[in-house]
């Protein structure tokens, strides 16, 4: 066990699992680290109900005929799988599992500025969860998980209203969330942890909060107007009312784009703290990491016109969306040339975490690129609407943020938990899951660039071949997200236990035991050096001692 | 509470637009069905919000300067202006209701204008109810906070909860005060 790890070791107290064993002990706590275990069990259960819908739609589109469900059914199965990956997965997956378990931690705090608030947090989002997914199952929702009007609102018979209120209470949830971690991060660093001494991860929360916080009422009054047309009919957005459905498009996407970024910035934060701890280097570029992710979400709120070039938006606001979307790439490759960077000379070493990040580098730039694509006006004109668009989404937030997210997951297990996983069967899953994913959504892009569309359960025959490795990849995939819970699971039980620091990573949340005990830090923490103090460390540790050249720089 | 009444601003933010937007569609239907709106209410409305955020304010004051009981009572008149203001808001309902202004149905405007007015009405309720959900709960906290300040010894223990309860009043009062010209004014210059 490392020096400073011996802590809390000594007179702790209890770790935050074993104090208090009642399903109410967890049911009411406050401790941010229960609450996070919380989100985490309910999000797995959104997961793989979505996951579920999105193989059934794999396996119908393995031939070009309609042999497993009918168009309804496949229009159902899409609104299914989206509704529930955006609003009940990937939005609260990384901000409110890990971070609500490590932003007070790595801050050096007790817990969250509003404790109280946090658990309020989980039960909207359950409530909301619920809600949604009655909708969903109970008959479904076949608009798509965008409710483009006026088909939402005027001729879908489908069970919009209790999606829509399921959405909007989840929404106030993630409200919620931002809103403690913005009051949290502001208030409650440890005498010694200044704004640049803060890891990454807690700037990506930082920055995600803040997009939480300014997109998501945008979003849920756009619902509450959507709702009163759809009961009333009299409305803003449907045309034979004398609305306007460009309204609705331009408000959904000046919540939904940004909400991509509540997506993906917590997955770079993650990445940024598994790369420097498997390089044994400092991150490179340590400020213009952090500056990126504020540009990211400040940017990130001008670009939703970019959803709109086909839909009869003026076309000089088409170009300046266009010009904005590809200034919002900047930043986004600042970071991946940075982490890179971090990698140069480091002393790499290819642990599970390690390979989900390094593989989110990988997808995420692909991603990254098509976007590029899209984000071209007369390209887009031919892209829009078809497979490409598809696979570009999903290389950010599947290959992106749940890698990422899964990155996490193994690197702050023996934190979390307290126990190790066996490390092949993490490194092989991995793997796996790298190579599914690019069997699964590369032919996708292929599939795009033919021009065949999104949303139809049938295509043209001469689409079929490509679409059958991308049903064969999506099988894979969804075993693959199998083996993580069934081997993760089996270690709580049986995984040997962990140290307090088993990576040897630098940050405070690695100087308390594993699994921490309910008040974090037997005696609250002074922060005394820059983040990511990896060389120096690593050496001290008896690990192999990088070049002089390489040592970091006093900050 | 800074932050969640950011939160806030952008939620009210889409109805401004979404006005924004429907006004520059239908600019004489808007300007014909504004001057249909109850100017004496409305007016009278906005006079009691305005009070009420001045009872507000003296009653954040007064718990600092621990005098509890003008603090309770000051809070309490806040409260009662709050339930004046929405008692008021709902004779006005009624009016408009007598008046065939609620969109659907026998409807005041007829057919060039008819479809522009229906969309000012809609969201003219849509706005004016909104606010009114919001000031409603204002009620309940600043309520709140006069019970537990008349009933407490120490009142002072509660500034920073009556703090963020005035936050918020006066931010509910703000947004009145952006709705009162868009929604009774513009049209009769």
């Amino acid at each position: 066990m490392s020096a400073p790890a011996a802590n809390g070791a000594a007179r702790g107290g209890a770790s935050y699992l074993t104090d208090g064993m009642t399903l109410w002990s967890w049911l009411s706590t406050h401790d941010h680290k229960r609450i996070a275990i919380l989100y985490a069990l309910a999000i797995t259960v959104f997961f793989f109900v979505g996951g579920a819908a999105a193989t059934l739609m794999r396996i119908e589109l393995a031939t070009p005929q309609a042999d497993l469900v009918s168009a309804d059914t496949y229009n159902r199965l899409f609104t299914m799988h989206g509704v529930i990956m955006v609003w009940l997965f990937l939005i609260p997956s990384i901000p409110a599992t890990l971070g609500n378990f490590l932003v007070p931690l790595m801050i050096g705090a007790r817990d969250l500025a509003l404790p109280r608030l946090n658990l309020a947090s989980w039960y909207l989002y359950v409530v909301g969860g619920a809600i949604t997914l009655a909708a969903l199952l109970l008959g479904g929702v076949d608009t798509g998980w965008t409710f483009y009007t006026p088909f939402s609102t005027l001729f879908s018979n489908s069970h919009v209203m209790a999606a829509l209120v399921g959405i909007f209470v989840t929404g106030f949830s993630s409200i919620l969330t931002g809103l403690n971690f913005i009051v949290t991060i502001h208030t409650r660093r440890a005498p010694g942890m200044t704004w640049f001494r803060l890891p990454l991860f807690v700037w990506a929360h930082y920055a995600t909060s803040v997009i939480l916080v300014l997109a998501t009422p945008v979003l849920a009054m756009t619902l509450v107007l959507l709702g009163i047309e759809r009961v009333a009919r009299i409305g803003i957005f449907d045309p034979a009312l004398g609305g306007d459905p460009l309204l609705f498009q331009h408000l959904f996407w000046f919540y939904s784009h940004p909400a991509v970024y509540i997506m993906v910035l917590p997955a770079m934060g993650i990445v940024s703290e598994i790369i420097a701890c498997f390089a044994r280097n400092p991150i490179f570029g340590y400020r213009s990491m952090a500056y990126a992710m504020i540009a990211i979400a400040v940017v990130g709120f001008l670009v939703w016109g970019h959803h709109l070039f086909v839909a009869g938006q003026s076309v000089y606001a088409s170009m300046i969306f266009s010009l904005l979307s590809f200034v919002v790439a900047v930043p986004s490759a600042i970071k991946v040339f940075n982490w890179t960077a971090t990698l140069y000379k480091g002393t790499v070493s290819f642990e599970a975490p390690m390979l989900y990040a390094l593989g989110f580098i990988g997808l995420f730039m692909l991603g990254g690129m098509a976007g590029l694509f899209l984000a071209a006006l007369a390209l887009d004109v031919h892209l829009s609407d078809t497979y490409f668009v598809v696979a570009h989404f999903h290389y950010i937030m599947v290959g992106g943020s749940v890698s990422a997210y899964l990155g996490g997951i193994h690197f702050w297990w023996p934190k979390i938990t307290g126990r190790s996983y066996p490390a092949a069967w993490g490194g092989f899953a991995a793997i796996l899951l790298f190579f599914s994913f690019n069997f699964t959504f590369f032919p996708q892009y292929l599939l795009g660039m033919a021009g065949m569309p999104r949303r139809y359960h049938e295509y043209a025959a001469e689409f079929q071949g490509l679409n059958v490795l991308s049903s064969a990849g999506a099988v894979i995939l969804a075993a693959g997200y199998l083996m993580p819970l069934v081997y993760l699971t089996w270690s709580l039980r049986r995984g040997p236990r962990s140290p307090a620091n088993p990576w040897h990573a630098t940050g405070l949340e690695w100087t308390v035991p594993s699994p921490p005990p309910t008040a974090n830090f037997a005696d609250p923490p002074t922060v005394t050096e820059a983040p990511y103090a990896y060389p120096v460390q690593a050496h001290s540790r008896g690990l192999p001692r990088p070049p002089a050249s390489r040592l970091p720089r006093t900050p | 509470m800074w932050v969640f009444i950011a939160s806030e601003v952008l939620f009210f933010g889409v109805l401004f637009f979404a006005y924004l937007i429907a006004r520059l569609r239908f600019p004489d239907a808007f300007s014909a069905a504004s001057r249909r709106t109850n100017l004496t209410l409305g007016t009278l409305n906005t006079a009691i919000l305005l009070t009420s955020s001045v009872s507000m304010a003296l009653g954040v004051q007064a718990i600092r300067v621990r005098r509890r009981e003008a603090a309770a009572g000051l809070l309490a008149v806040t409260a009662g202006l709050g339930i004046a203001f929405l008692a008021v808001k709902g004779v006005e309902y009624r009016d408009d209701y007598r008046q065939a202004l609620f969109p659907g149905g026998a409807f005041a405007f007829a057919a060039p204008l008819r479809s522009g007015a229906e969309l000012f009405f809609w969201l003219y309720l849509t706005m004016t109810g909104v606010h009114a959900v919001h000031l409603a709960i204002g009620v309940a906290l600043v309520g709140g906070a006069a019970i537990r300040t008349a009933r407490s010894k120490v009142a002072i223990r509660f500034l920073l909860f009556v703090e963020c309860a005035g936050l918020y009043w006066h931010f509910v009062d703000l947004v009145w005060i952006f709705l009162y010209p868009c929604l009774y004014l513009v049209s009769r210059s």
